[in-house]
């Protein structure tokens, strides 16, 4: 693959970002550029996009002809207080707010907020909780997956076809969220010290069909995209992130792990029973969009690996840990931070008890945000075209970048 | 070969189409309005009060505790308890109004009830043209039966219907259990009068 990688042009004019000599507050300042035609930066809102995408969100890009030279990324459009909300509102309360933080992966918030509040109040989540807990965090994460993938190659041009062949898959998981949960999206499933309800009769048996008929989803996944020479053309060698920068900014999840960082908090943390089971964590070598395409591919089939060791070993037994209580329930002062591995990365909540019935301070380390920030760093040089390509990569939901 | 990747991607496209036709598994669609899917038995949209007798009104099971009203996530239930005449409480909600428009469906009320009195219903279809009062339920629109419950949600109000009858034979053993004693006591007091007179 043949990469252009433009430098910068340098404005001889004022710099970049500075108001204009005519009092208007403006970021294009003439530029001329020595021994060629004078040409100027064109800046261009990106978005707001429609919130069925990724969510409501905007790059202000700065242009030189169609290469970009200058990012902003602007957010904020679907603000809710979540954190603040939940500062008012007793623990139990803000697990459904939780559901709509990264609203495609409600399981896994919940997981990492009830795993906060456990340690806070020093509760033991009995053995079945945690395999249906490791469960539906792996089944969540093939949805996300899918979707991200189909977002991905929409994002690209293909409109409509992988999107729809990935959402047709996810209806499935989504069904068995549904039996279980009673909700599809906003499935509130989790508590502190375990889970809400028992698994449904059959649900095991459901969940077996889902995941043996998975692997002939991805390989035709496989067959339709990995091969395909213009998503190759498109994405490889595009939106390199270097290991070093991904390290440097925090980055987590799928994105790092696409950079060849070898960092899985599922194998580093081994919270939960992640420990007992046998699986690999996929890298990237090069870091650009192609590899954190495959990156995802990889570890469905990962998942799908964890997802047949926990449905065979599932014991009986309770779901609750006796001691967990629904009404007044006021964990001893004291703070924690508990991290999970979500889909789209490293998701935190930091939580101060003051022995009361709400937190007293909530708060959320939310991967996309994180994630978001070198987006700039990615797309410097790179078409505006690519910019779409770039985004579509890094997996953010608004619902969790702005909260 | 250059090219031979998007041919492959188009025979699986192709494959789907022709699928998309004749396979039975990929025939899913449900005509909506005339079809339904059947409701799963944990399915949850909205809150009732469950009534246990024929009485919409006097069998209701909620006492008005308003522990659900404390606990709603997006504060969306009101309630007012019922006074008789001396403004004495008469653990009956005189008003319970829940606005759907802003309930989020979380089932935190119902999990909180220690009554068993609110539960989730899987009616779905509530569109309504006047936007605030209509979707604002009040207590007779609320209120649906046991029986209906049974009907939704079959396993799970059995469930409750067994804990509960568990629950009321074990107040009625203590009631007993007191009578009795009281009973006793009265009989020793009795026995014990004679001598110390
Ligand atoms: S529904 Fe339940 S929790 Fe709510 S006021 Fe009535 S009895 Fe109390
Ligand atoms: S379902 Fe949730 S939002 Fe709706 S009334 Fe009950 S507690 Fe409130």
């Amino acid at each position: 693959m043949k990469t252009t990688v433009v430098e910068p042009p340098v404005p001889s004019g004022a710099p970049v970002g500075l108001p204009a000599g005519d009092g208007r507050f403006s970021l294009l300042p003439k530029t001329s550029f020595d021994g060629r035609v004078e040409t100027e930066l064109l800046e261009v809102a990106m978005g707001p996009h429609h919130p069925s995408t990724h969510g409501v969100f905007r790059m202000d890009v700065v242009l030189d002809g169609e290469t970009i030279v200058k990012l902003k990324p602007v957010f904020g459009y679907l603000h809710r207080n979540h954190e603040k909300i939940a500062e008012n509102v007793s623990y139990l309360a803000s697990i459904p707010y939780t559901d709509r933080l990264d609203y495609l992966c409600s399981m896994t918030n919940n997981w990492a907020y009830a795993l906060s509040v456990e340690k806070l109040a020093g509760l033991e989540p009995p053995e079945r909780a945690e395999y249906i807990r490791v469960i539906m965090a792996e089944l969540t994460r093939l949805a996300n997956h899918v979707c991200l993938i189909g977002f991905l190659a929409q994002d690209m041009g293909a409109l409509g076809t992988p999107l729809m062949y990935g959402f047709r898959e996810r209806e499935k998981i989504l069904d068995l969220f549904e039996a279980l949960s009673g909700s599809r999206m906003m499935c509130n499933y989790m508590r502190f010290g375990g889970c809400r309800l028992d698994l449904p009769p059959g649900w095991v048996r459901e969940a077996r069909v889902v995941v043996d008929n998975f692997p002939k989803f991805l390989e035709e996944f496989d067959n339709l995209l990995s091969g395909n020479e213009i998503l190759m053309a498109r994405t490889q060698g595009v939106g390199v992130l270097t290991a070093e920068l991904a390290v440097n900014a925090g980055i987590t999840g799928p994105m790092l792990r696409a950079s060849g960082v070898n960092y899985d908090i599922r194998k580093v943390d081994r919270y939960g029973i992640y420990d007992r089971f046998e699986f690999r964590v996929p890298l990237g070598d090069h870091g650009d969009v192609y590899d954190r395409y495959m990156i995802r591919l990889l570890e469905m089939w990962e998942s799908l690996k964890i997802l047949r060791q926990a449905l065979d070993d599932i014991p009986e037994g309770p779901v609750m840990d006796p001691n967990a209580k629904i009404r007044n329930f006021k964990p001893k002062p004291g703070e924690c931070y508990e991290r999970i591995e979500g889909p789209k990365g490293e998701l935190g909540f930091y939580l101060v008890s003051d022995g009361g019935a709400n937190p007293y301070r909530y708060r959320v380390r939310p991967p996309s945000l994180v994630n978001l920030t070198v987006l700039e760093d990615m797309c410097l040089g790179h078409n505006v075209a690519d910019a779409v390509a770039i985004l579509g990569s890094v997996d953010i939901v608004l619902g969790e970048v702005d909260r | 070969m250059l090219g031979e990747g998007i041919i492959k991607g188009m025979a699986e496209t192709a494959r789907n189409f022709i699928g998309s036709y004749s396979d039975p598994e990929r025939l899913v669609t449900v005509q909506y309005p005339e079809e339904h899917i059947p409701a799963k038995q944990n399915a949850r949209n909205f809150p009732f009060l469950v009534f246990d007798v024929e009485d919409p009104v006097a069998g209701l099971r909620c006492v008005a505790c308003k522990i659900c009203e404390k606990e709603c996530p997006p504060q969306c239930i009101y309630i007012v308890m019922d006074r008789d005449d001396k403004g004495k409480p008469c653990k009956h909600p005189k008003v319970f109004d829940i606005d759907v428009s802003v309930c989020m469906s979380c089932q935190i009320c119902v999990e909180v009830c220690p009554f068993d009195a609110i539960k989730m219903d899987t009616e779905f279809e509530l569109s309504e043209t006047n936007r605030y009062g209509g979707l604002l339920l009040t207590k007779d629109r609320l209120s649906k039966s046991n029986e209906y419950y049974h009907k939704i949600h079959s396993v799970e109000a059995a469930e409750v219907d067994a804990r509960l009858a568990d629950e009321k034979a074990k107040a009625e053993e203590k009631v007993k259990a007191k009578l009795a004693a009281a009973a006793t006591a009265k009989a020793a007091a009795q026995a014990a009068k004679p001598v110390a007179g």
